[in-house]
């Protein structure tokens, strides 16, 4: 039994050794730019795979290495210089253009969080009080702007918001300024691609929150209402506890969906006034002059930004695995 | 009861009603749109001078005598070649989709009855793998790819593909495999089936609703990437995703957006169609995750 168990564990094995192989890859070719600072970071396994791709590596020429690995350093460099004060460390961080990516990636990681988890709710809340017969074409509607791909989905608001599209006449008409472009301002971008974010993400959120109503206890809404509370009070005081569980899960996936926003990006062509970690990495990857070595910088620094995100993740999980075992 | 707990006020009723009808309108209206103006020439979809004209297509009927024209479909498809693009989809998320469900499959059942304390790390890994943005792990395959020139060609974004998928689809076939009872392949073992007979006999004919829902994700998943594809593959093979986003490079230019704006829908088509046919199992396998907490 033991070897027929251990016959398709090999399969699993062999293949979630596919994808680490690559992260421990990544990891080896920053260690020439970082030096010893990242070397803490880095598995013996690192090492030995940095072994097995050295002959590999040399092609690039350990000068263009340095060199690549000299911007992240002066970048590291610069923030340590002006840290004197936190308002001018601020404003140099927002001239780097790693750090801009990051505070673009956490801002609409954290603004378009919440918004989503709001907006999902309040959908999924209406839909369940419709008629059985439109919930499930509401329900088709509603999945459309989560299904299609995201460059898609970007590209068709695009054209809308365009100052000659049907969104953006409308914006400049309300707004009373037929010069107003959506496009030009960085304050307008964020808020176009954060309006997006939300858009693209909040049927999941609706999706999910719909299920769980459905298992919500009838018997505890009508103690509830027998008690004297008013629907407002239902809602705040049995819906959302039970809920509850529904929301974590869905802001734990969206935190790390949403920080690894990318395609709205290039399909907003926001590029000029928004650059999120992913696009950083892309942007490296692409063009020119591939800078394999800076995008496997910025990939690595990304990697650790996701673990800070899911860390407290990770803990619950391995409470709930020591709490079953 | 029914009718007693959740009787409403008209008011509470109209505005739930009024407020699915506007995230209704916000949900599909960009879509439809698009659609409609697809047909028409660029100075009615982006209309300068009187949004109707987007409705009515008057321009459009100035230059091709009748409110509908095909011309963004004939220069996306036959002019610009997007039927390669399409093949090439095809065939990229084919190969991935059969791909990552065998392994997928083996891999999850696996998983699921095991309980060792390794299968907790495997999982764990495979969740912090699917947090992981796919560009950062590009960065990765790019440099070997081009030392063994295996750069440019679809074989090579199928295996990241179904590298970076691998992760979820194990994550979800093992929580589906889990809901499967041991009991069931236990019995078919008392009955002298071996472990490979029992999986293939008992738990193969039970697993379609799960093997179905997370196929239809990895193929979401290869369809709608761009990342990846967009930077593993050469000019010649791109998919549609990325092909739609060179469109937009060369077209800017041409002022010829409508091509790009043909091919949009034509890309979202197949999805449309997608939804219409599996929306339910697009829902189970959204909340299967979740509802377990």
């Amino acid at each position: 039994m033991l070897l027929c168990i251990a016959l398709p564990l090999v399969s699993v094995l062999v293949q979630s050794v596919h994808t680490p192989h690559d992260a421990v890859l990544i990891e080896t070719k920053n260690c020439g730019p970082f030096g010893c600072k990242m070397a803490t970071s880095i598995d013996q396994d690192a090492t030995a795979t940095l072994r097995e791709s050295q002959p590999l590596g040399e092609f690039v020429g350990a000068d263009i290495f340095l060199d690549r690995g000299h911007l992240a350093i002066s970048e590291v460099a610069d923030t340590w210089r002006s840290s004197d004060g936190l308002g001018p460390f601020f404003a140099g961080l927002g001239n780097l253009p790693f750090y801009r990516a990051m505070g673009f990636t956490l801002t609409y990681t954290f603004v378009v969080t919440p918004l989503l988890i709001i907006l999902g709710l309040m959908i999924a809340l209406a839909v369940n009080s419709l008629h059985r017969l439109f919930k499930g074409v509401v329900i088709f509607f509603s999945l459309l702007p989560m299904i299609v791909s995201p460059l898609i989905g970007s590209l068709v608001l695009f054209w809308m918001i365009d100052s000659r599209g049907i969104l953006g006449s409308a914006l400049q008409w309300m707004a009373g300024d037929p010069d107003l472009s959506l496009k030009a301002s960085t304050g307008l971008t964020w808020v176009m691609l954060i309006v997006y974010g939300v858009w693209h993400a909040a049927p999941f959120a609706f999706v999910v929150f719909y299920a769980g109503l459905q298992t919500l206890p009838k018997d505890q809404l009508e103690s509830a209402m027998i008690d004297g509370a008013s629907r407002g009070q239902q809602v705040r005081y049995v819906v959302i506890p039970h809920l509850m569980p529904l929301v974590t899960f869905v802001a734990l996936i969206q935190l790390m969906d949403n920080f690894r926003v990318f395609e709205p990006i290039v399909g907003f062509n926001a590029e000029a006034h928004a650059t999120s970690l992913s696009w950083f990495i892309f942007n490296d990857l692409g063009g020119e002059t591939r800078l394999l070595s800076s995008a496997a910088a910025s990939s690595v620094l990304t990697i650790i930004g996701v673990a800070i995100l899911l860390s407290p993740v990770l803990v619950r999980t391995w409470r709930d695995f020591k709490g079953k075992a | 009861m029914a009718a007693a707990s959740e009787k409403r006020s008209v008011g509470l009723r109209l505005f739930l009603n009024g407020f699915v009808a506007v995230w209704l309108i916000i949900a599909a209206f960009p879509f439809l749109w698009t659609l409609w103006g697809s047909f028409k020439v660029e100075l009615d979809f982006f209309s300068i001078a009187d949004w109707t004209n987007a409705l009515t297509g008057h321009r459009t009927q100035e230059v091709y005598g009748s409110s509908f024209t095909g011309t963004g479909y004939h220069g996306a498809w036959v002019q610009e070649e997007f039927w390669r693009a399409v093949i090439n989809t095809t065939i990229v998320c084919f190969c991935v989709v059969c791909t990552s469900l065998t392994i997928g499959t083996l891999g999850g059942y696996a998983l699921s009855r095991s309980g060792y304390r390794y299968t907790f790390w495997l999982l764990i890994t495979a969740l912090i793998f699917r947090a992981i943005p796919p560009i950062t792990l590009v960065s990765g395959y790019m440099l070997p790819l081009f030392e063994w020139n295996l750069w440019g060609i679809l074989p090579t974004s199928i295996v990241v593909l179904v590298a970076i998928n691998q992760p979820f689809t194990l994550w979800m076939l093992h929580s589906f495999f889990q809901n499967i009872p041991k009991d069931l392949d236990e019995s078919a073992k008392v009955d002298g089936c071996t472990q490979f007979e029992a999986f293939r006999f008992v738990i193969i004919p039970v697993m379609w609703p799960g093997v179905i829902t997370t196929g239809l994700f990895s193929f979401l998943l290869a369809y709608n990437d761009f990342a990846v594809t967009s930077m593993l593959l050469a000019e010649e093979n791109r998919t549609m995703i990325p092909e739609i986003a060179a469109f937009l490079g060369t077209t800017y230019t041409e002022g010829n957006v409508m091509f790009a704006v043909a091919a949009v829908v034509s890309a979202t088509a197949p999805l449309f169609v997608l939804v219409l046919l599996f929306q339910r199992q697009i829902v189970s396998g959204l909340t299967a995750g979740a509802v377990k907490g």
